[in-house]
């Protein structure tokens, strides 16, 4: 198993979420969209964080690249958590157009940001750190995550 | 290692969406053509008005909005360093325009020699970008299926318009060339080793990305490409002089890899994990749909005699193949493309996210819907013409105004990109 692995199935897990989410605040189901989201929101949050404090410091330790493919990771992070706050917005309000919205321009987001890491990034990492005990971790935290959800 | 990784380069939205914005006209161009010219037009394929309205959706539709996507596509999707996007785009783009109408107009009315006149427009515009595109697609360290598969494209697109140029000049010079099958070849090359071949690749990464579906299974995407090259090699020794009977046998499995890219598309979108549905992925079920029906008529021509003696059935293949397949699966990319891209551009402004507008915000969902509504009525009708020429004049003017409709919708997206930019800019110059 590689170092990164971990990361990968967690955004298929987090792809689930949105799903749902997306789906039942579609269809007005509030109840069962706000748990949804909460759990999607969460769980990206950890997700993000746990790159953010454990992966791209390790990487950019090991590879002296401090600018680059983690710095843009680290921007698009950002635009995500400003969506992910619009659709809680929208969430509160019971505006499903709102909502729709948001999470249409997430998912692409969200989809062209883990094609980068999962194409790019995570190999660069895993040649970078294999011998260093950051996947050990990064699965405990994400495990965690998901218990707690 | 990485060193000419682009990570993050996207061209200036100019680039794009002066490609899309030229799209639609030629589509109500070819519209308008057909109502002008009635039902007679649809004959034959080899009919002034069928090659004219062929190339008006090859070339002036397809070719544009597939210009504007690779150059976008390109840097996000495989990491491409494409040199100057927006020099490459301001210099190539009037050259296509103005092949393209010289072209169209040299087969509509007869001119060979303005037909001939597009030649080196066409060898300096499409050979420029393929150049470009083409040293961007090899010097990016990325790997992948999308990739070989773009490589693949480019080289279908070279291949298209050189043995276009080569028909053009052999029918203006009178040169003893084999026109049929040259045509056969060229038109092989254009739709499947150009179109098909690139909407395959684009498929592979959007696909997944915008309804949640699985990946195409890694077989699949390993052989489809090669595969594809390989049928479109073997239909192409139609053109050596001893090689037509044999070469023509590369048809029905050409078809049946066809309708197994369609069907797995298909089977992806019905499996996929978001369930909801909009303009995107109805338009990308329409294309698919096309392609079953275009696989399963082709066979049909191929296998009985008596239909492929028609030649009103080439022109059914063309109609699903032109506005059935391709104009379909474009526009519901470019639906998808240009509100997230403008929100992309003007969230890069630095405004607070609150005051940049999601993409909902950019193009009406219901305006996308009714458009895409439009189409496939304007499909639909489009199909019957071939076979009952009265409607043709009715098919031109519904194929017109959806393709006008599209254009209003992607225009008013730009618009609101523009105005809203400018708010984002005034609100930061008073802080």
């Amino acid at each position: 198993m590689s170092i990164t692995s971990p990361l990968l199935t967690h955004h298929k897990h987090c792809d689930d979420l949105f799903a749902g989410a997306e789906e039942s605040c579609a269809n007005g189901d509030w109840t069962a969209g706000g748990q949804a989201f909460a759990s999607l929101a969460g769980e990206l949050e950890s997700h993000f964080s746990s790159e953010e404090e454990l992966l791209f410091p390790a990487f950019e330790a090991a590879t002296g690249m401090r600018s680059g493919p983690t710095e843009i990771m680290r921007s698009e992070h950002r635009q995500m958590r400003g969506l992910l706050a619009e659709m809680q917005g929208a969430l509160a309000c019971r505006d499903s157009d709102a909502f729709g919205g948001s999470a249409g321009t997430l998912l692409i987001l969200m989809q062209q940001h883990n094609m980068k890491e999962e194409n790019i990034l995570y190999p660069m990492c895993d040649n970078a750190l294999a011998a260093s005990d950051v996947g050990v971790s990064l699965a405990e935290r994400l495990k965690a995550a998901c218990q707690s959800a | 290692m990485h060193s000419s990784l682009s990570f993050d380069q996207a061209p200036p939205i100019s680039v794009p969406y002066r490609f899309f914005l030229a799209a639609p006209l030629f589509g109500v161009m070819a519209g308008i053509l057909l109502a002008w010219s009635g039902g007679e037009s649809l004959a034959s394929r080899w009919t002034p008005e069928s090659l004219a309205l062929t190339h008006l959706l090859a070339l002036g539709f397809m070719l544009q909005a597939m210009c504007g996507a690779l150059l976008q596509f390109i840097p996000v999707a495989v990491g491409g360093n494409v040199w100057r996007p927006a020099l490459v785009a301001n210099t190539l783009q009037p050259l296509l325009l103005l092949a393209t109408l010289l072209l169209v107009a040299g087969l509509l009315f007869n001119r060979p020699g303005l037909s001939s006149a597009a030649v080196p427009l066409f060898l300096l515009g499409v050979g420029g970008f393929v150049v470009i595109v083409s040293l961007s697609l090899w010097q990016t360290p990325a790997t992948g299926m999308t990739l070989w598969t773009l490589r693949a494209a480019i080289g279908g697109l070279a291949l298209t318009v050189l043995l276009g140029a080569l028909l053009v000049e052999a029918l203006a010079q009178g040169l003893a060339v084999p026109v049929v099958e040259l045509t056969n070849v060229h038109l092989a090359w254009g739709l499947g080793g150009w179109a098909l071949m690139l909407l395959a690749g684009v498929s592979y990464y959007v696909v997944p990305m915008f309804q949640l579906t699985r990946p195409y299974l890694l077989r699949f995407t390993r052989w489809f490409g090669p595969l594809l090259l390989l049928l479109l090699l073997a239909w192409s020794a139609q053109v050596l002089p001893d090689a037509a009977p044999w070469s023509r046998l590369a048809a029905l499995p050409l078809l049946l890899l066809v309708s197994a890219y369609a069907g797995m598309t298909l089977w992806l979108q019905h499996t996929r994990r978001r369930k909801i549905h909009d303009a995107t992925s109805i338009y990308f079920r329409v294309t698919m749909l096309c392609m079953l029906v275009f696989s399963i008529s082709g066979a049909t021509i191929v296998l009985s005699p008596e239909i492929g003696a028609d030649p009103r059935g080439a022109v059914w293949l063309g109609v699903l193949a032109f506005a059935g397949i391709f104009v379909s699966a474009i526009s519901g990319m470019m639906y998808k493309i240009v509100p997230f891209l403008s929100w992309l551009h003007l969230q890069r402004l630095g405004a607070p996210l609150s005051a940049v507008p999601n993409m909902n915000r950019m193009i009406a969902a219901d305006a996308m819907t009714g458009q895409l509504r439009l189409h496939v009525l304007a499909v639909v009708l489009l199909l019957s013409a071939v076979w009952q020429p009265a409607l043709a004049r009715l098919a031109g003017l519904m194929f017109a105004a959806s393709c006008a409709w599209l254009g209003w919708n992607l225009l008013v997206a730009v618009r609101r990109y523009l105005a809203f930019r400018d708010q984002i800019r005034a609100a930061a110059s008073h802080r």
